[in-house]
């Protein structure tokens, strides 16, 4: 798919308008045009357009005013100040101002294509970068999922096969158990992975916040919106919406976005202008859409309009087979970003690690391996790194005396078994903790 | 495909043979009758005697009230310097998907580059041009392809480049079935 670019003519003379609409239509252009600058700039704010070609004299505003109203609305806009009286002092002045061209009138045919075309090259340039970089991120984000357990293959496999379809998802699991890497994921091995992936944490906005952050808002709408914004939908225009935590939104806002998904028409907040724009819906939720709906808090047909596939990611828990390729994966992602030689774990540390619930699931394993990396030897990640004791006491330890050993035990481990740190940390003299070590027989690794 | 004719309207002196072979042509581009007329304008309404030019615009307006009817597509066929207010020259323009369109040959010829004229090259532009303001008019845009006729050209190498028919896809946008069909 090539983005049409959109050109914008302002010029107060009507021939000079026609003439330019016409060539620019014929060359495959999206063309509108201005009699003078106030209507430009009304113009401007509520459409977008990626080359403005102004004349500099025209009645009213002129030209070099409305370029630098122009830039300080939208700084990237490409505009190219025409006249028919060129003068050495105006094409600076524009040029200093921010025009990306200073052209006079008449131009032979071959030179306004050219001009169009750099310009054209220029927006084509700026826009894959953005994509590229998206979609360096998404690379990245796509290896992060991890797991070679039976569960997680049918997850990805399930990944696989939605990707290259348009319809909605639904993407359900735990807190960490990276449902937005999983969006990322079907988004880029999807058909519309070189258009924008855009994501909304439904959850950390108030009503009036998320309307105006999906739809957008015209200038004025409310108090504080000085400019017209566009919303999450309109920016997905061509790729993916990722709506997180979809589970907290308001029932308003639930009839809102049925109309929206079934429409995939919208109106920004304060605005009169219908906006088409074609996306695809992923939703992410830790809830029981199901149950909610059957409570009455989710509207069903809001419900079957997003669950057209349900992808379940299960706990980390549920998958304890996958932790030491997580735990491989986590050292050698974090020991290259922080510049460090890879490094190994103990095999005592990787066994507590796979004894462990992890309630934040994989996000949770992430950063204690990050924590770890920073805090260890950097030679190997030792049980002591992690920040495991107070979920793994030790159930067989009923009597205070177990307790007391297993507690000193730890806080030895801790201080690489330097009594003075131990004794200073338990609170106890040096020669209390060496009478509580020959009580318990305790020994650090190396003696044993 | 569009059940119409093309009016091919000649302003000034054409020679008889040109306009048939430009005629034949149109005709196998576009698989409709064309027909032939002469036009009367004074044409120094529209000379501009700033640029020594006659403005483009005003006479595809004239050529459309004067001359054209929904019934058929029609081109003015001109060899005076043509020119619109914002380009310093024109080959011809027309209305996309409109119903008229103008194409001058002033600027085609070989002796306005100070080379040795050629009758039968000059032929072959104007006719090219033809057609490409004509596609305009079935509303075809630039065509991407170098070698279609619809390839925008703003110099006569360009002309050159290009060859004197459609190609597969502009055809096909304007439902005109492939030559082999």
């Amino acid at each position: 798919m090539t983005k049409k670019i959109s050109i914008l003519i302002v010029d107060d003379e009507e021939s000079v308008r026609d003439s330019l609409y016409s060539w620019f239509i014929e060359d495959r252009y999206h063309v509108e045009c201005a009699e003078n600058a106030k209507v430009a700039l009304s113009m401007l704010e509520s459409e977008s357009f990626d080359i403005i070609l102004a004349d500099i004299k025209m009645p009213g505003m002129d030209g070099m005013e409305m370029l630098r109203r122009i830039k300080a609305m939208r700084k990237e806009s490409i505009v190219i100040m025409m006249t028919a009286f060129a003068t050495v002092d105006t094409a600076v002045q524009a040029l200093k101002d921010g025009a990306f061209d200073y052209v006079t009138k008449p131009f032979d045919p071959d030179d306004l294509s050219h001009l169009i075309r750099n310009a054209a090259k220029l927006i084509t340039l700026a826009d894959e970068n953005v994509v590229l970089k998206e979609k360096v991120m998404m690379l990245e984000n796509v290896e992060d999922l991890v797991g070679k357990s039976d569960a997680m293959q049918k997850v990805l496999g399930q990944v696989e096969s939605v990707a290259q379809s348009n319809s909605s998802v639904i993407i359900t699991g735990e807190s960490g158990t990276g449902k937005e890497l999983i969006a990322k994921a079907i988004h880029s091995n999807s058909p519309r992975k070189f258009f924008p992936l855009v994501s909304v944490h439904c959850g950390a906005l108030t009503e009036s916040l998320l309307e105006s952050e999906l739809f957008g808002h015209e200038k004025g709408a409310f108090t504080g919106a000085m400019y017209n914004r566009k919303g999450r939908f309109e920016m997905a225009d061509s790729g993916t919406i990722f709506l997180d935590e979809i589970a907290t939104i308001s029932t308003k806002m639930q009839i809102e976005l049925l109309r929206v998904l079934e429409t995939k028409r919208f109106v920004r907040v304060g605005g009169n202008k219908e906006i088409t724009s074609d996306f695809r819906v992923i939703c992410a939720t830790n809830k029981d859409l199901k149950n909610m709906v059957e409570k009455g808090t989710f509207r069903e047909d809001l419900f079957y309009r997003l669950n057209v596939v349900n992808i379940h990611i299960p706990p980390l828990r549920e998958r304890v087979g996958d932790i030491p390729l997580l735990v491989e994966y986590f050292i050698k992602k974090y020991c290259t970003s922080m510049n460090k030689p890879p490094i190994k774990i103990d095999s005592a540390a990787l066994r507590r690690l796979e004894e462990f619930s992890f309630p934040g699931n994989v996000r949770e394993l992430e950063n204690m391996v990050e924590r770890a990396i920073v805090i260890g030897n950097g030679k190997k990640i030792q049980v002591r790194d992690l920040p495991l004791e107070k979920n793994l006491i030790d159930s067989s330890a009923e009597s205070l005396d177990d307790h007391e050993k297993n507690h000193i035990f730890q806080i030895l481990t801790k201080y690489d078994w330097n009594i003075t740190r131990s004794a200073k940390a338990l609170k106890v003299d040096r020669v209390t903790l060496y009478n509580k070590i020959r009580k318990y027989e305790l020994k650090s690794a190396e003696d044993k | 495909m569009i059940q119409q004719q093309i009016t091919l309207i000649s302003f000034g002196y054409f020679r008889k043979d040109i306009l048939e072979v430009i005629a034949e042509e149109v005709k196998h581009q576009f698989l409709l009758p064309v027909i032939f007329r002469e036009g009367r304008l004074d044409l120094s309404e529209f000379y501009d005697p700033a640029r020594r030019q006659y403005n483009g615009n005003r006479l595809l307006k004239q050529v459309d009230a004067e001359f054209s009817s929904d019934a058929a597509k029609t081109l003015g066929l001109f060899s005076v310097d043509l020119f619109i207010p914002i380009l310093t020259y024109i080959f011809g323009q027309a209305a996309l998907n409109g119903r008229t369109g103008i194409a001058s040959l002033y600027r085609l010829s070989n002796e306005r580059y100070g080379i040795e004229p050629d009758d039968k090259l000059l032929l072959e532009r104007f006719t090219k041009e033809v057609i490409h303001e004509l596609g305009h008019t079935f509303g075809l845009v630039h065509c991407i392809n170098p070698s279609c006729v619809m390839h925008s050209s703003n110099y006569v190498e360009d002309i050159d480049q290009k060859e004197q028919h459609l190609c597969m896809p502009c055809r096909h946008k304007i439902s005109i079935p492939d030559f082999d069909d």
